[in-house]
């Protein structure tokens, strides 16, 4: 129309082509900085990150209206992102972060998004996540399993997927997060996985990623959810794994971040959706171990479990060693040439990550222009676990030097990536929900 | 989980306090139970505070009247992310039989600045389906005013899929999909509706019907820009189940080798090559001679096996996705010469 003045392109083109100038004018000032500048720059800025999420769990302000049906959801991206840092919450936040979870708790099962609201699936994925992350006998005995129990009955659609709430949307995200409480709360059962895994696959689309709903485009937050639910309950074997991979490979972009969909902005959280992904297949499924000429005739087994899923201390024992996800398939399971490398630039997402996404003053964001929040200070943080702690072929030991960008100071708690959790809170909420 | 006011906190100027109203008079505000000394304290404005503590008073004792009807309104307008509020206000339009079209409008006018809540498009999807098939131009009409806005719109995306397979209204959506691809050729959002169409719709016979026609419109997209991923992963999606034809149809092959001869652009080319030979197609004499002549100084000698030939010159042009590579290769069969 005014050809003129139109900047080149399409709204895609243009958009992408402003995200990258901001991006490269960044890493050309990295690069044109001294080098002490350059650690600094390159540095996870601990301190005021831990400052920025207690300042949170403590006040929010009145723009937090917003979020007000999704409190249990602020309590665990701080409380998670704190856990990730290595960081304790003194006891008495401890106490107060139990006693507010237990008044979301809905009497008749489930969380809702702050006291009195309807229980809800995604905040009750969020509260059961910030009590184990929060960890210790009282946080977790304060969750009522029998009666979440129930409340994921009631979700259960008669076509086997799951609905968000009372009367409310089906989606993946919904098996998700209901697959995953029932799992790390040890109260999954064959009537609550019947027919997920049919819903789930009906939503791996042309691309290779999976949608929120059949039809949907492939989406980096569904493709998480949606094969973290298909290993909990075993059937990862289902989806075409092959053109997940060669979908979620081509996510990563140029400017070393992840992109949720196919020619969409970067977005630093996706860092975790699709990275985690990564971390999903390596470590538990067989089909990154294929190789050639497999170095251990126990490839077969390298699978999270190999046994019949049916409750969820079968999914996660694994072939009964101790060590769950264990680290001993692990090994062997990986692809022979670079071993131990993950397939996506873990570098290149970590330069991301901390000159783009990192807020120097605290907290951490999308992309550059965009505020810091809570959502993205944790999946920013999750991600940048994963990568670290992506070489890795033994989650317990530290990752090696040259796997961690600027000082080895920045190298956060490993998690388990299918719930989402820093390990050794997964390790214990794990060995307490089985005793019980 | 994203939400910003909504415009009809316009009308918040002169808003008069409900415990002033004398409508409610009647009724003792419930506050929230936050306990003593809560975590993630919110600073609520006042009259969100008073609006939600009439609320709770309302939902309690589930009072499906015409002023608990608008205060659900009020209690939307303040945070439209309370997805209790919406739902008690599903049960008020089931006790009260509120106008539809009413309803629709006041989704409308919260989807302006809302546009990426599950709990407004949920909301929307219950009442179409009250109002049935004839609420079908209307609801595309809707999403095409929200695409227009934003034409990657996850739910507004969802919400038009709902509409067609549940209300219908087939008949014009290959040339919405059409439009909106020549508006924005990148637009990925509207390659998967046009997959949604061309595998789905009542009106055109299905994929394989429509392969042909597809298979030409996309190698024309292709063609016009290499480097968009979009129609290359469409092209490869029209033949889902079916990779027989896939490798065997020769529009297939010889667009990778069009975008090859180029020398620019061609890593999808390349990346769909060596798809295609790893499921068994089997190239000639002119591939090798296009992949030879991608060789850099740095790759060293091409292995004789193309695909791996093909991760090779992959490792180096697309050194982003290097370990994929060079893990697609060891998984490449241990194959003497392909020759």
């Amino acid at each position: 129309m005014e050809p003129d003045r139109e900047p080149r392109g399409t709204v895609t083109q243009r958009e992408q082509s402003m995200v990258l100038n901001d991006v490269n004018m960044l890493y050309h000032i990295y690069a044109s900085v001294p080098p002490l500048a350059q650690k600094l720059m390159m540095e996870l800025q601990r301190k005021n990150h831990v400052e920025y999420l207690l300042r949170g769990l403590q006040q929010l302000g009145p723009s937090f209206c917003s979020l007000d049906a999704n409190r249990p959801w602020i309590c665990y991206w701080i409380l998670h992102s704190m856990a990730l840092l290595g960081e304790f919450i003194d006891a008495d936040l401890e106490d107060r972060t139990i006693e507010f979870l237990s008044r979301c708790q809905d009497p008749n099962g489930g969380y809702g998004g702050g006291p009195g609201q309807m229980p809800h699936l995604a905040t009750t994925y969020a509260a059961v996540n910030a009590l184990i992350s929060l960890g210790g006998e009282k946080s977790l005995s304060s969750i009522n399993r029998s009666k979440v129990y129930t409340f994921l009955k009631c979700m259960k659609d008669p076509s086997g997927a799951f609905r968000m709430h009372d009367a409310g949307e089906i989606d993946v995200r919904a098996c998700y997060t209901a697959i995953s409480v029932a799992s790390i709360l040890n109260i999954l059962d064959d009537e609550l996985l019947q027919n997920v895994g049919n819903y789930i696959l009906s939503c791996q689309t042309y691309e290779g990623g999976i949608a929120g709903e059949p039809g949907s485009e492939a989406h980096g937050g569904y493709t998480f959810c949606g094969l973290a639910a298909m290993i909990l309950i075993n059937e990862a074997d289902r989806l075409d794994l092959d053109a997940l991979i060669g979908w979620v490979v081509f996510r990563q972009g140029v400017e070393g971040g992840f992109q949720g969909r196919t020619n969409k902005l970067v977005d630093g959280c996706y860092s975790f959706w699709q990275g985690g992904v990564f971390a999903l297949l390596r470590r538990f499924h067989s089909i990154i171990g294929e190789s050639p000429t497999p170095v251990d005739q126990r490839g077969a087994e390298c699978s999270i479990d190999n046994t019949q899923t049916t409750t969820a201390s079968d999914v996660s024992e694994g072939d009964g060693s101790s060590d769950e996800i264990s680290s001993q398939g692990d090994e062997h399971c990986h692809f022979q040439h670079r071993e131990r490398e993950p397939l996506f630039h873990s570098i290149a997402l970590q330069r991301y990550l901390l000159l783009c996404s990192q807020d120097p003053g605290g907290g951490l964001r999308d992309k550059l222009r965009k505020p810091r929040d809570y959502y993205h200070t944790c999946y920013c943080l999750s991600g940048l676990s994963i990568c670290q702690h992506s070489w890795l072929k033994d989650e317990d030991s530290s990752p090696l030097p040259h796997a961690v960008l600027g000082p080895y100071s920045n190298v956060l708690e490993p998690v388990h990536p299918v719930f989402n959790i820093v390990l050794d809170r997964y390790h214990e909420a794990h060995a307490f929900f089985s005793r019980s | 989980m994203e939400s910003d006011e909504g415009d009809e906190q316009q009308q918040e100027a002169e808003r008069l306090p409900l415990s002033q109203r004398p409508e409610w008079s009647d009724v003792t505000p419930i506050p929230q139970d936050d306990g003593p000394n809560p975590v993630v304290p919110i600073a609520y404005k006042p009259e969100f505070s008073e609006t939600m503590s009439y609320f709770r008073a309302v939902y309690y004792s589930d009072e499906r009247s015409s002023r608990s009807f608008q205060l659900t309104k009020e209690a939307i307008c303040l945070n439209p992310g309370n997805y209790t509020v919406w739902h008690f206000r599903r049960q008020i339009i089931e006790t009260l039989h509120t106008d539809l079209q009413d309803e629709l409008a006041f989704v409308g006018r919260i989807a302006k600045s809302n546009s990426k809540n599950y709990q407004l498009w949920h909301h929307r999807r219950w009442v179409a389906e009250k109002l049935g098939t004839g609420a079908v131009n209307k609801e595309l009409q809707f999403t095409k005013k929200m695409l227009s806005l934003d034409a990657k719109n996850y739910h507004a995306w969802s919400y038009r899929q709902w509409v067609l397979q549940a209300l219908g209204g087939w008949e014009d959506e290959l040339d919405y999909c059409q439009i909106l691809l020549g508006e924005d050729i990148f637009n990925n959002s509207a390659w998967n509706q046009r997959y949604f169409v061309v595998t789905r719709s009542p009106l055109l016979g299905g994929l394989i019907a429509m392969r042909d026609s597809e298979v030409n419109f996309t190698i024309e997209a292709i063609l016009g820009n290499p480097e968009n991923e979009s129609p290359w992963r469409y092209l490869r999606g029209l033949y889902k189940d079916d990779t027989e034809s896939w490798i065997n149809d020769p529009r297939i092959s010889s667009v990778c080798l069009k975008v090859l001869s180029t020398k620019s652009n061609y890593v999808f080319a390349l990346s769909t090559l060596l798809d295609l030979i790893c499921h068994g197609f089997r190239p000639s004499e002119e591939f090798r001679e296009a992949i030879n002549a991608l060789n850099t100084p740095d790759s060293g000698p091409l292995d004789s096996d193309l695909g791996r030939a093909i991760c090779r010159v992959l490792e180096c042009v697309d050194p982003l996705r290097c370990n994929y590579w060079l893990w697609r290769k060891s998984k490449l069969p241990l194959t003497v010469s392909s020759q």
